[in-house]
């Protein structure tokens, strides 16, 4: 069965247990069919929201001596922790734990700056996860800072469009591009619904 | 960029074909035992993103909700998964299945690959990992698969 839906939300819609069902169900009528290949379609689409942003506060500036992508980066950490006490998961834990973002965010602070990757000591030596690790911090943090369910790819349109972490990482993005790093170290820094100019 | 365009820049990659497709009349839903199977690339440690080309899987026991969603792509929404798990493995719904006398039985675990691969053929996943995930399953009296695709 093929469903039209978010890429990552192969069941459509998020604490909405009806639909999943429905989908589910729909799978498995599937197997009442007599022979075979058989695709089908799901009767109901839905599309992302990639072009709008999460409606989301973002925490007013606390340290002015702390680049404003790090000040912004702790004020989120009650948000962040509020939504892992909930939901008793976090994708955070690559290169790092929610301690260490501020390190985290350090290294695309030199990317942004104009230092080469191989000058930068990288935790785990992969700054790919490092960078995985601040977007799920980020959109984690986001979902206890939002009073509705976000649809598809607003959290990531709200990171990467409308926070200082993500001006900082579309900076660091461009200069390993444009510093000839391998497509890899810099293709993975972001979604690539959200590159500019590639 | 949206959704949209992401598949449309993946339409046309050659993929395996193969010479002929299985069919298998299968058990009564109401009789069989069923796994789920995600590409979603999730794990139960938090330390470890798939890399690239990894065609391997990761056993996911039921029940677990402290899972991490380590995909290598950044291309998918993961807000879903934050929020509601069973956006992308729906065991609570096959919990409610089971307990309503739909599905026979939930099965003991779970299997996870990672979508989104580099070889396009799948070859370690189809000759290798792929069959000694159905094993494990096999193993555990499983009949039925639902794949929830990342």
């Amino acid at each position: 069965m093929y469903v039209d839906f978010p890429l990552g939300r192969p069941l459509g819609k998020p604490l909405d247990p009806e639909f999943q069902t429905s989908v589910i169900t729909a799978a498995f009528d599937l197997l009442n069919e007599p022979s075979g290949p058989v695709l089908v379609d799901f009767p109901i689409s839905i599309e992302d929201s990639s072009s709008e942003m999460l409606a989301c506060a973002i925490p007013p500036r606390f340290d002015p001596d702390l680049h404003p992508a790090v000040d912004e980066a702790l004020g989120l950490r009650a948000a962040y922790n509020r939504t892992v006490e909930k939901s008793g998961r976090t994708s955070v834990g690559r290169s790092g734990t929610a301690d260490d973002v501020a390190g985290m965010i350090e290294i695309f602070i030199k990317l942004a700056d104009g230092t080469p990757l191989s000058e930068i000591d990288v935790p785990g030596g992969d700054h790919i996860a490092v960078a995985m690790d601040l977007r799920s911090y980020y959109e984690e943090a986001a979902l206890s800072l939002s009073d509705h369910v976000p649809a598809a790819r607003q959290a990531e349109s709200w990171l990467y469009r409308g926070t200082k972490l993500g001006e900082l990482l579309h900076h660091a993005q461009a200069n390993l591009k444009d510093s000839g790093a391998e497509r890899r170290d810099w293709y993975y820094v972001m979604p690539s619904t959200h590159h500019r100019g590639d | 960029m949206s959704d949209a365009a992401v598949r449309a820049r993946a339409n046309d990659i050659p993929v395996y074909e193969f010479d002929s497709l299985a069919w298998t009349t299968p058990k009564p839903l109401a009789e069989s035992r069923v796994a789920l199977v995600t590409t979603a690339g999730l794990r139960t440690d938090t330390a470890t993103l798939w890399s690239q080309s990894d065609e391997g899987f990761t056993v996911l026991p039921h029940g677990t909700n402290d899972l991490s969603f380590a995909h290598f792509s950044p291309n998918f929404d993961r807000s879903g998964f934050n929020l509601d798990i069973n956006t992308v493995l729906p065991t609570d719904r096959l919990d409610e299945m089971a307990a309503a006398g739909t599905i026979g039985s939930v099965a003991r675990q779970h299997i996870s690959f990672m979508g989104a691969q580099k070889d396009h053929n799948l070859a370690t996943m189809r000759l290798d990992t792929g069959p000694a995930a159905a094993q494990l399953l096999r193993e555990d009296g499983v009949h039925t698969i639902l794949l929830t695709p990342v």
